[in-house]
């Protein structure tokens, strides 16, 4: 796990654009630290899913440094990339789950590729289908899968390797309220063990339930940074990660 | 159960293992035509290359029967001139150095082997032919074109009819039409081999627009390339196996077919073109070939390809 305060990502001027199109990220400079609980606001087209896309590796900067996990992720090598990769949860606005899987093979799926036996799957990820409420839809391809619960198990997916950083797209847009607040209990509980989140949405209820949280505004294509908390976070000291879960209990 | 015991300690390994590659992908089947393509070219290649073989053995089992032959004729016109100068030549030629037999053809072997052109209802007529007297010399070494030469000069002044020539020199075009054949087997054999290898390309570069958004999630998963390689690779195993299995079968059902019509010839140049154990062994070695070189090649593209995308 990283240092407390030792940035684990870090932004400074970068800009996007897809081939010859005006930019639709401009001069976004931003530092994000471990354990921390990060929202992504912005109207629809404002360049959440672009900026989220930069955070996971998905997409090259047009110009502009990134550094991540102490490391310049703009001429990482592509045999580091893996690795790299392998730290981060990511919650696909589309869900993005292999058709050919059943949930509790998407949701086994970051264990197996980061060379988990099977011995030591088996009862993380069938405690992580039972959380999302998927027990008995566990053998069920995507395909039967309703929105949510398809929704459900790609965030069960991105969890379940205790990532480094989880980044998550509109992760609660397809689920009822209920289902909402349990997945945000999800994300606080993994934030709480040191993992920082970041989530984009719309729903600003969702942005309500976790005070602590540090707001990331993008307005066509620029971060708004208004308080200064994103480049001049209010410290945080190594107890306030992996403290116990004030009495959050899971089912 | 609370969150950390949810979470508990598991952690994947951030430099990676090797994954169960199994489940990463669905079985990325290249195509289903692409073990009978396999199966053909494999059959082919058998073939071409029994022939080959077959080839280097009647050229081989000819060369070392006539390496160190000679053949002395005598031409006259004259039975009684062309059995002196025979006789003559013959006892010379007995105790020249080098010369380890010396025999005269008899004349039921020349009758023999005009037979086929001349029936056998010859009669007196053939003492009529002027056949030439013939000598048939092992040398215990090559006839090179110097022995000949040396042992045309010992023999000059008592049969100066006589015509020493080296027996291969007979069947030099023989032995060039069959290395040309042998060429030609190798440059099918080559062929068949490229056609494996564009077979095998055009079926992973299929598989791989197939299952790109697939290979998209499991690299934004930290999935390596060599991990999904593994995966395509070893569909190329399998297809490439089981066409193998079915090449090699029918290849070597057409060569056994194909040696018994030719063994029924009778000719003694085709008897030396029989295949041996090492020459099995080989053409049992082409399927396994093919196999590794449908592995190589579908590792090689899918890594190709795979470096194109982030």
């Amino acid at each position: 796990m990283s240092e407390p305060d030792a940035e684990i990502v870090q932004f400074d001027n970068v800009g996007l654009r897809y081939g010859t199109e005006k930019e639709v990220l401009t001069d976004i400079s931003f530092t994000l630290y471990p354990g921390r609980f990060y929202f992504l606001t912005g109207a629809s087209g404002a360049g959440k899913t672009s900026l989220l896309k930069l955070l996971y590796l998905a997409q090259r900067p047009s110009r502009g440094l990134i550094r991540m996990f102490g490391t310049d992720a703009i001429t990482l090598s592509r045999e580091r990339l893996p690795g790299f990769r392998r730290r981060l949860g990511v919650v696909f606005q589309d869900f993005r789950l292999v058709q050919h899987l059943s949930a509790f093979d998407n949701v086994a799926l970051p264990l197996r590729v980061a060379g988990v036996s099977e011995r030591e799957i088996l009862k993380p990820v069938t405690e992580m289908i039972d959380w999302v409420g998927l027990s008995d839809r566990s053998h069920a391809r995507p395909a039967t899968l309703s929105g949510g619960e398809q929704q459900r198990v790609a965030i069960a997916r991105a969890v379940i390797a205790r990532p480094d950083m989880l980044v998550a797209d509109e992760p609660t847009g397809n689920v009822d309220p209920d289902m909402a607040m349990k997945l945000l209990q999800l994300f606080e509980s993994l934030n709480r063990l040191g993992t920082t989140v970041v989530v984009a949405t719309h729903d600003v209820h969702l942005i309500r339930k976790v005070p602590e949280s540090l707001i990331m505004r993008l307005d066509k294509g620029r971060l708004s940074d208004p308080t200064g908390a994103l480049r001049y976070p209010p410290r945080r000291t190594s107890s306030d990660i992996d403290r116990p879960p004030l009495g959050f209990v899971l089912p | 159960m609370n969150a950390s015991a949810l979470f508990g300690s598991l952690k994947g390994s951030p430099d990676g293992g090797s994954g169960g590659d199994g489940t990463l992908l669905p079985d990325p089947r290249m195509g289903s035509p692409m073990p009978w393509v396999i199966a053909i070219v494999i059959a082919l290649t058998v073939i071409a290359a029994a022939s080959g073989l077959a080839l280097r053995n009647a050229a081989t089992r000819a060369d070392a029967d006539l390496v160190g032959g000679v053949t002395v004729q005598i031409v006259s016109a004259a039975p009684a001139d062309r059995n002196h100068q025979a006789d003559a030549a013959l006892a010379v030629l007995a105790h020249a150095p080098g010369v380890i037999e010396a025999r005269r053809v008899a004349q039921s072997e020349l009758e023999a082997l005009l037979e086929p052109w001349l029936g056998t209802r010859l009669g007196d007529t053939v003492d009529d032919l002027p056949i030439p007297a013939l000598i048939d010399l092992r040398l215990d070494g090559p006839a090179t074109p110097a022995r000949v030469a040396g042992l045309r000069a010992q023999i000059a002044s008592v049969a100066p009819a006589a015509r020493v020539d080296a027996q291969s020199g007979w069947l030099a075009p023989v032995f060039r039409a069959i290395s040309t054949l042998q060429w030609l087997a190798g440059g099918l054999i080559a062929l068949l081999a490229m056609a494996t290898i564009a077979a095998v390309v055009l079926s992973a570069r299929n598989a791989l627009v197939t299952h790109r958004q697939t290979i998209e999630i499991v690299h934004m998963l930290g999935g390596t390339d060599a991990q999904i390689a593994r995966v395509f690779q070893r569909t190329a195993a399998m297809d490439s196996a089981l066409g193998g299995l079915l090449g090699l079968i029918t290849g070597t059902i057409a060569i056994v077919v194909l040696g018994r019509q030719f063994s029924a010839l009778g000719s003694g140049m085709v008897a030396g073109a029989a295949l041996g154990l090492t020459d099995w062994l080989a053409i049992v070695m082409i399927p396994l070939a093919g196999v590794a070189l449908a592995v190589l090649t579908a590792r090689l593209t899918v890594l190709s390809a795979l470096r194109r995308m982030l």
